[in-house]
């Protein structure tokens, strides 16, 4: 195999720690490979070497004690290697370099966000090249888990706690995040702003880390607390909406999903569950996403996981321009 | 020499102990009222067939929305109840069930020489358990459904819709069956072997049961535990679980696999027990180190108890944790490899028939192989780190539950079927059966590995273009394993309805189920056995001799053997 190329079995290595793993993986799989040829082949040329044919009978079972140990305490010094190397490889990819750069990852049914060391959020992973980045994964609701399988890491984000795990990307380019822990899916498929069918769930609980220069990294964490260059606030609310998959629930056209829908929202006389009403304004667009299940509109489970922490003023801004857009 | 064993509770439902078990009684009341072992293992047989054909049902479902990426037959949300319908059934009402619900209650005491279990009406409670908790968790389908998966993780358990607590709730019953035919199997062992049955000349089949049963008295209750603190959370809002109460999550991973895990040996040591047989059966020789095989049962089913901290290698419990189950992990490769090596020695010059039920024990041999050394990865913590929720630990679990100890129901199914039914079947089209079986078997969980190394993870409604062709060829192999089970379903129906009558000891085995008649008599022998030899004394025989019933002559002059 060539230097860190995929091969049939593992994925393309981007990480520096995923060259160890494969090697043991490799070396366990060329292991298996051997027992299982010389079981196997022992057991067919037995079954047919000693088949049943007419006057031969078996022959009595006998002892053969050094045989019997021989292959009881064999296997314990592989067994010991093993652990061993599984271990000190372990313990590479769990203690994290102390100069790593520390970005926080929040799962919520369904989707990511990441937090940035110059407190800028986002729906994206953005991570330097060559350098370590430790990630600090937790959860808002239930169980989910972060694994990306080009740097051969995982780990479970748990509500209440923090998880870490920690890798330093070796190539420029982008490479496949998945959640690994199931946590169910939405009941019915609503429409993103496109108008496509988007069902989600665990399954959709996935995107691409964005490796790139330390320049670009920087620029991309800096515009995180703003709109971009060039960008209205009702367009910087719109790509809010899509970067934190409110259409998951949400949707713009009018169709009822898990939540109600955005379209002419804004101004419109909700009635609640508890049968008061009450007028859909800035005020309430901002303490239902960041207390959501406090005034459910009625007819509505209580669902959403609170935001608070995750949008920041600005973001919330955005987010109501683009609201007052859509009649 | 003595020749009474411990009496039997009086059945009550037979006349005459000495007709046929089947014609014992007669109409439907005698079958649900009976207390004789082994209509009480066909009405389990019947009832784990039902379910792993439910069950079956679910996983084809499953496969067929997946052959291709989006949308092919049913929703997200559906495809979830799907799945956990699949695990769930397969898990609590098929494989812990079925070969101690049913082959073990039918053949067991058989074995054992003797007239029925220890506790033959605390037997017929805990098949009505069993049916009862069966139908709390098949309510749930229609009550809303449960689509958390069948390891019930929490928080998401207590905070989903759907009626989780009805199937938790038959799980917690189910648990009771368990932990009734346990203890009714050990007591049996220990008090109802036939004069000159001593520990030594156990049936392997034996052995495995009895292994088994220690674990389902000593893990199950645990998982009553887990499973009633979870519906307690979810009706009354106590918080053990979920952090939001102040609970914790991974506190629940490790109840919940402090018996889980230990219930893989529940699933699988009965299966290779009756590997054992089948192997001795039709090698006509006795398995290659029998004690050790015998102790393995035994290691596994104690080992079992100190790992089940490897199914949370990426939960977050302590690192020192991880290491801890890491090494113990590895523990449970010296008596699986001990079983197999001992099984491919079994067959060094023996005298070896390809019957259907060999070719099972075989598949058993290949499967479990592939099922046990795959563990090695996962057991090793860094590739576990890559390949843990993945679609590798789907297949290496199925390589070991179905490769494994599917094959070694199948396999007793058809060894004993002539006896338990008294009817033979087309041994051609069974073989036919077993090779769609095989290679549909392969087929799904071969791709499954692959895609799980390369990343896949698993429980996903959809997935991306470039693991379609894994998909799409597992999906495949799920069509011809169908295949493999209708035509299986097929033959057995038939010998039932046209099979020919089949004679005492129609593969010419030298285990003591086989010395009596075909269906066995009420009390399974005219007269209580003297066991003089082991159940494996092929050497004391001639080819003739052996097809009808081994000759108690000849077993005089192997008293000595042991």
């Amino acid at each position: 195999m060539a230097d860190g190329e995929a091969t049939y079995q593992l994925p393309e290595q981007l990480s520096t720690s995923a060259a160890q793993v494969d090697w043991l993986y490799y070396f366990i799989y060329w292991l298996s490979v051997v027992m299982f040829v010389g079981i196997v082949s022992a057991a067919i040329y037995f079954v047919w070497k000693y088949r049943r044919q007419p006057g031969v009978k078996s022959e009595p079972t006998g002892h053969n004690t050094a045989l019997e140990a021989g292959w009881t305490i064999a296997p314990l010094f592989l067994l010991v290697l093993l652990f061993h190397w599984g271990f000190k490889g372990y313990m590479e990819i769990t203690v994290a370099p102390a100069d790593a750069i520390e970005i926080k990852v929040t799962g919520r049914k369904w989707g990511w966000s990441f937090e940035y060391p110059n407190g800028g959020v986002s729906g994206e992973l953005h991570v330097p090249v060559n350098r370590p980045v430790r990630l600090s994964i937790s959860s808002v609701d239930v169980l989910h888990a972060f694994y990306v399988p080009g740097f051969r890491v995982k780990r479970d984000a748990v509500p209440g706690r923090y998880g870490m795990l920690w890798f330093q990307a070796t190539k420029i380019g982008e490479t496949e995040y998945y959640c690994a822990e199931y946590c169910g899916a939405s009941d019915a498929p609503t429409r993103n702003d496109q108008g496509e069918e988007v069902w989600s769930g665990h399954f959709s609980m996935h995107g691409r880390v964005h490796v790139e220069t330390q320049e670009a990294f920087e620029r991309f964490a800096e515009e995180l607390n703003g709109p971009h260059q060039g960008e209205s606030l009702e367009q910087y609310g719109q790509r809010l909406y899509r970067e934190n998959q409110c259409f998951t629930c949400h949707s713009v056209d009018g169709a009822p999903g898990t939540g109600p829908t955005f379209r002419g929202l804004m101004g419109r006389r909700e009635t609640l569950s508890d049968g008061s009403t009450v007028l859909v304004d800035d005020a309430y667009i901002t303490s239902s996403i960041l207390n959501p299940t406090a005034q459910i509109v009625q007819g509505y489970q209580p669902v959403m996981p609170t935001f608070r922490g995750t949008l920041r003023e600005r973001q919330l801004n955005g987010i109501i321009a683009y609201l007052r857009t859509l009649h | 020499m003595a020749t009474e064993v411990a009496a039997p509770a009086d059945h009550g439902d037979h006349e005459h102990p000495n007709i046929n078990y089947l014609k014992a009684g007669k109409g439907v009341l005698s079958w649900l009222g009976t207390l004789d072992h082994k209509r009480i293992g066909i009405m389990y047989l019947v009832s784990t067939i039902l379910a792993f054909f439910a069950g079956g049902v679910f996983a084809i479902l499953v496969r067929l929305e997946l052959f291709s990426p989006g949308r092919t037959i049913m929703g997200a949300s559906t495809y979830n109840h799907m799945f956990t319908l699949h695990g769930a059934i397969m898990v609590f009402l098929f494989i812990i069930p079925s070969i101690p619900g049913a082959l073990g209650n039918f053949i067991l005491p058989m074995m054992l020489g003797a007239k029925d279990v220890a506790f033959p009406r605390l037997n017929l409670l805990s098949f009505y358990i069993y049916v009862f908790g069966a139908i709390f968790c098949l309510t749930s389908i229609v009550s809303g459904g449960v689509d958390t998966g069948w390891t019930f993780y929490t928080p998401y358990s207590t905070t989903a819709n759907g009626s989780v607590v009805f199937m938790t709730l038959g799980v917690f019953i189910l648990g009771f069956s368990s932990i009734l035919t346990g203890l009714n199997f050990i007591v049996t062992v220990h008090k109802l072997r036939a004069p000159g049955l001593h520990w030594k000349r156990l049936p392997l089949f034996v052995w495995g049961m009895y292994a088994t049963s220690v674990i389902q008295v000593l893990a199950t209750p645990v998982l009553a535990i887990t499973l009633l603190l979870l519906t307690m959370e979810r009706v009354f809002g106590l918080g053990v679980f979920d952090p939001a109460l102040g609970g914790d999550p991974v506190l629940f991973q490790h109840f919940f696999w402090f018996y889980s895990h230990p219930a893989v040996y529940i699933m699988i040591v009965p299966g290779m027990a009756i590997v054992s047989e089948l192997l001795a059966t039709f090698s006509r020789r006795a398995i290659f180190g029998y004690f050790a095989v015998a102790m393995s049962s035994l290691g596994l089913a104690l080992v079992g108890f100190i790992v089940w901290g490897h199914h949370m290698f990426t939960s977050g419990q302590s690192e020192y944790a991880t290491m801890a189950f890491s090494a113990l992990t590895f523990l449970v490769a010296i008596p699986s490899g001990v079983k197999v090596f001992n099984w491919t020695a079994t067959l060094y010059k023996g005298s070896i028939s390809l019957t259907t039920p060999m070719l099972y024990a075989l598949a058993f041999l290949v499967q479990f192989t592939i099922g046990g050394l795959t563990g090695l990865f996962l057991g090793t913590l860094s590739t576990d780190i890559h390949l843990h929720d993945t679609y590798f630990v789907v297949a290496h679990f199925h390589y070991v539950m179905m490769g494994g100890t599917v094959m070694g129901f199948l396999g007793g199914l058809l060894y004993w079927w002539p006896k338990m039914t008294g009817k033979l079947y087309d041994e051609t089209l069974a073989k036919i059966s077993w090779g769609f079986v095989f290679v549909g078997f392969n087929a799904i969980f071969l791709a499954q590995f692959v895609m799980g190394s390369r990343g896949m993870p698993r429980r996903y409604y959809d997935y991306l273009p470039q693991f379609r062709p894994f998909h799409a060829f597992s999906t495949v192999g799920s069509w011809i394993i169908a295949v493999g089970f209708l035509i299986m379903a097929w033959v057995l129906v038939k010998s039932l309805l046209s099979g020919k009558k089949a004679p005492p000891n129609p593969w010419g085995s030298a285990g003591f189920e086989w010395a009596t008649e075909s269906p066995p008599v009420h009390f399974n022998f005219k007269e209580v056995p003297t066991i003089n030899r082991g159940p494996y004394d092929y050497h004391l025989a001639t080819e003739a001799e052996l097809f009808d019933g081994f000759p108690e002559e000849k077993a005089e002059e192997s008293k000595d053997e042991h």
